[in-house]
């Protein structure tokens, strides 16, 4: 098969992982020899026209799989055609798009053949050509096999940035139902070692900064959640992150909404996915970590453990807890400004530094370009209050909610 | 009143213009005298006063964060750069130090717009530039790339590529000026035209294909695309020409996908998985004479109980006892920890460090001891980042009783030391208090000697130092109390 051929097919394959970041790893470059460089930041070479990124050549080694997991197109009961890189294949086209600068790395992921031993063993192969054989030093994601020789999984980290294992559905059943080869006690197990060995590395690391540390994964680990293939509700699918987040240190939970695939099992009939959940998921995964919100409170703003659809959640909650409103943003501590509905992180800390020096006042708030209709019912300035009510008023989340381009339908052709 | 003219060498370097304002701040030239001007490019009706002679160029103290913004903004394309640069230098050395500060200042606020957007070009420049190999006549090649840049940024970020593409020779062509590597030195030349790089090529074509492949035509979101790769990038990127073809066809290829539904499984399957070998055989190893075959039976029977406390099911792992079969000291705990759930052995946290640390001075060593738990699922409640410890209750304590009991059984210790209120509960049956039934030996409920003492993370939480010194010091008293009891 032409490796063109062969490169549309395992691209094809491997899309379905949202996972692209090349970020959050050590610095290095290639003065001292070799090829490539990492600086920290990730850098997303092309935006496909859905939106995502395309940092990494993101394939699969092959698209052959004994395993039958209902929501996988790859799964071994799918018509796909199948094909397969060999190791030599997917070194050289990895070197030859980094050489244009296409890519930041190789993001590389296999289904399974043979066994999970043998399947590992062929993906640590690629990662360690590429560095070794050929002083590669841009950024590699392995997908690890929960399965696989702890020995392999060792060396898998020794050369990748980021490992990966998937958690695929939030609850326990639901895999014991889609994924039957699959086990999610195991997923976690191998989840907790590679805490363990990523921990160890950034340890030593910390400790003797002169004697080489043993690496390890220095990008940390993540996992993908599909949302929309099992019943699950959005409490469950937060509670399973925030225990991965909490117990493995996850560096990213990604929500994928369970997209259309070409060869559906009749256990999934194909619809379409649910964007604008995996979009809100995204936002309360975001409160929970940067932004002090726990769990319950996010879940509280919505209705029978699902998020609102129509306004973010963090919108949501303040809307259901008016009687903490408004907020004195020359006064009001940090944690009460960020649960402002409309300021952000960054931006919060900019009205922290304004307010040393002068009073703020709504013209401040417009300057910063902030969204003055969402905010300024919830705030007072040195200027501003809101008007009396408008806080208890009955329409207030129409007034304030903004134009989130879900609400209308997608016209996105006549843009061209 | 006449303007003073500053001319300055190129369109991006900060030094130069340092250098000038400087003496303009020295002389105390007010900014709204100034008109700067880069060389070959004249100046306009106004300024043609001659700028102050050298000297008196006291450096001005500012705070190192304009330094920093100010050698970002130089770079953008905006004229009136060098005279916003200028009048924040006035304004910060005039009596306003703390003007950064205040984000909301119009001067300020364009003066981070301006980083902002020439940091954005840059990345754009790393992110979109795409090189093309030429072979060289005596062997080799020579990576060429044609890039049109926002602002004044190719001098500067230069350096990016020469860090990532160290061993390549390359060239990087822009309008206004282009930056030339041979693999030790780096040569900025004059600008240059799309013509003078190559054209598309086979590398070209795979990488369209590849771009195809990605795309997910149920997820169409053309404008996220667009507001991180705006249109005017799209002519240097070979892929771009597929996003038209791609968005065009995705509407139907979704409804195709919907209209198909299910499809039946393959004829030809792939390979069926291998089957996991079949679980040993439990009772025929519950009753081995082996104790070591018997604890390993129980743990699996215990971990493969269908009637787990509900939370057990968040805990990574069971959390079995550890240790040789017929070790005279058997050391029962609370419930695994954090760090013994994510390495599945039991005392191996702080607590279990500690611990560690008060056998060996009590002369006790661990790997001829047995060391468990009460309970051996983690029972927490997740808050951010961590996983809080929560106290398992007298109806858990009671679940995981009889496995604890059966685990003593097999181990046959001489004695059998309780650390903290929840193991002796556990043992005893009865909740008793640690500091009434504390360095005697007592007898657990199934008759086994049982010296109570108290769990080491109670030694962590003292919060006064006297205190935890003098509290440790019982604990490893307590510990040589028990060793002297089966010595």
């Amino acid at each position: 098969m032409a490796l063109k051929r062969k490169l549309g097919i395992l691209a094809d394959a491997a899309k379905y992982d949202a996972s692209c970041a090349s970020s959050g790893t050590e610095r290095r470059d290639s003065r001292g020899g070799g090829l490539g460089s990492t600086e920290g930041m990730g850098i997303c070479h092309a935006y496909a026209p859905d939106g995502r990124c395309i940092s990494l050549l993101k394939v699969l080694l092959t698209n052959a799989c004994v395993f039958d997991c209902a929501y996988c197109i790859n799964r071994a009961s799918s018509n796909v055609r199948r094909a397969r890189f060999t190791v030599e294949e997917l070194v050289a086209l990895t070197l030859d798009f980094y050489r244009r600068n296409m890519i930041e790395g190789l993001f590389l992921s296999s289904g399974i053949i043979r066994s999970p031993d043998y399947t590992m063993e062929q993906i640590v192969r690629v990662a360690r050509l590429l560095r070794e054989e050929h002083g590669f030093r841009g950024y590699i994601h392995l997908k690890t096999i929960p399965d696989a020789d702890p020995v392999l999984l060792e060396e898998a980290g020794r050369w990748a940035d980021r490992l990966s294992i998937n958690i695929e559905l939030p609850r326990d059943e639901s895999l014991r139902a889609l994924a039957p080869e699959k086990d999610a006690p195991g997923i976690r197990r191998a989840m907790a070692a590679m805490r363990l060995r990523i921990d160890a590395a950034r340890e030593a690391r910390r400790a003797e900064r002169r004697a080489p540390a043993p690496r390890f994964a220095p990008a940390g680990q993540s996992t993908q959640m599909i949302v929309g293939a099992d019943g699950a509700d959005d409490a469950q699918v937060l509670g399973t992150s925030t225990l991965l987040y909490a117990g493995y240190g996850l560096r990213r939970v990604y929500y994928s909404a369970y997209s259309p695939i070409p060869d559906a099992s009749r256990l999934l009939p194909p619809a379409p996915p649910p964007l604008v959940r995996e979009h809100r998921l995204y936002q309360a995964d975001w409160l929970l970590r940067f932004y002090g919100f726990e769990l319950a409170e996010i879940l509280a703003g919505g209705q029978g453990g699902m998020l609102e659809l129509g306004i973010d959640p963090k919108l949501a909650w303040a809307l259901k807890h008016r009687e903490r409103f408004p907020v004195d943003l020359d006064r009001a501590p940090r944690e009460a400004l960020l649960r402002v509905p409309g300021l952000g992180k960054k931006t919060v800390d900019r009205l922290l530094s304004a307010r040393r020096h002068a009073a703020i006042r709504a013209a401040d708030l417009a300057r910063l370009r902030l969204p003055l209709r969402t905010i300024l019912p919830f705030v007072v300035t040195s200027d501003h209050r809101p008007r009396g009510g408008v806080l208890d008023r009955a329409d207030l989340r129409a007034r304030v909610a903004p134009d989130t381009g879900f609400t209308a339908a997608p016209r996105q052709l006549a843009l061209f | 009143m006449e303007g003073i003219g500053i001319l300055l060498p190129g369109p991006a370097g900060f030094p130069a213009w340092r250098a000038e304002a400087r003496r303009l701040l020295a002389a105390e030239i007010p900014p709204e005298q100034v008109e700067w001007r880069i060389a070959g490019e004249g100046f306009g009706l106004f300024g043609t006063a001659p700028p102050p002679a050298a000297g008196g160029e006291a450096a001005p103290r500012v705070p190192r964060r304009f330094v920093a913004l100010a050698e970002v903004a130089i770079r953008h394309r905006d004229p009136s750069r060098f005279a916003l640069l200028y009048r924040l230098l006035w304004r910060l050395a005039q009596g306003e130090p703390a003007l950064l500060e205040v984000p909301t200042d119009p001067d300020v606020l364009r003066l981070e717009a301006m980083a902002k957007s020439v940091g954005r070009d840059a990345h754009k420049l790393h992110a979109f530039l795409r090189f093309r190999p030429v072979a060289l006549p005596g062997g080799g090649e020579h990576h060429i790339a044609w890039f049109e840049p926002e602002h004044h940024i190719l001098e500067a970020e230069a350096g990016f590529f020469v860090r990532r593409f160290a061993g390549l020779r390359w060239s990087i062509l822009t309008p206004a000026a282009s930056a030339h590597w041979d693999g030790e030195s780096l040569r900025m030349g004059p600008g240059a035209t799309r013509r003078d790089a190559p054209p598309e090529d086979a590398g070209d074509a795979l990488w369209r294909s590849y771009y195809a492949a990605v795309f997910n035509p149920a997820r169409l979101k053309p404008a996220a695309m667009r507001a991180e790769m705006p249109m005017r990038y799209w002519r240097n990127l070979p892929e771009a020409q597929e996003i038209p073809r791609l968005m065009a066809e995705a509407p139907r290829r979704v409804a195709e996908m919907v209209a198909r539904g299910a499809t039946p499984p393959a004829p030809r399957r792939q390979r069926v998985a291998v089957q996991p070998a079949p679980a040993s055989d439990v009772a025929a190893a519950m009753d081995s004479d082996d104790p070591r075959t018997a604890l390993a039976a129980l743990a699996r029977e215990l971990a493969g109980r269908n009637d787990l406390p509900p939370w057990s099911a968040a805990a990574t792992q069971m959390v079995f006892g550890e240790g040789s079969p017929g070790a005279p000291l058997l050391f029962v705990g609370e419930q695994p920890g954090d760090e013994e759930d994510i390495a599945g052995r039991p005392f191996v946290g702080p607590a279990g460090r500690l611990f560690n640390r008060a056998l060996d001075e009590a002369g006790i060593p661990r790997d001829r001891s047995y060391v468990t738990n009460a309970v051996k699922h983690f029972k927490f409640t997740p808050t951010g980042r961590r996983r809080l410890h929560q106290s398992p209750d007298a109806g858990d304590i009671a679940y995981y009783r009889p496995f604890l009991q059966r685990e003593i059984a097999l181990v046959g210790p001489q004695l059998v030391v309780s650390l903290g209120a929840t193991a002796l509960r556990a043992l005893t049956g009865r909740p008793l208090a640690i500091n009434k039934t504390r360095g005697e030996v007592i007898r657990t409920e199934a008759g086994l000697p049982l010296l109570p003492t108290v769990h080491p993370s109670y030694l962590l939480r003292l919060p006064d130092p006297a205190a935890k010194e003098r509290e440790y010091a019982r604990f490893v008293a307590d510990l040589r109390a028990a060793h002297r009891e089966v010595a």
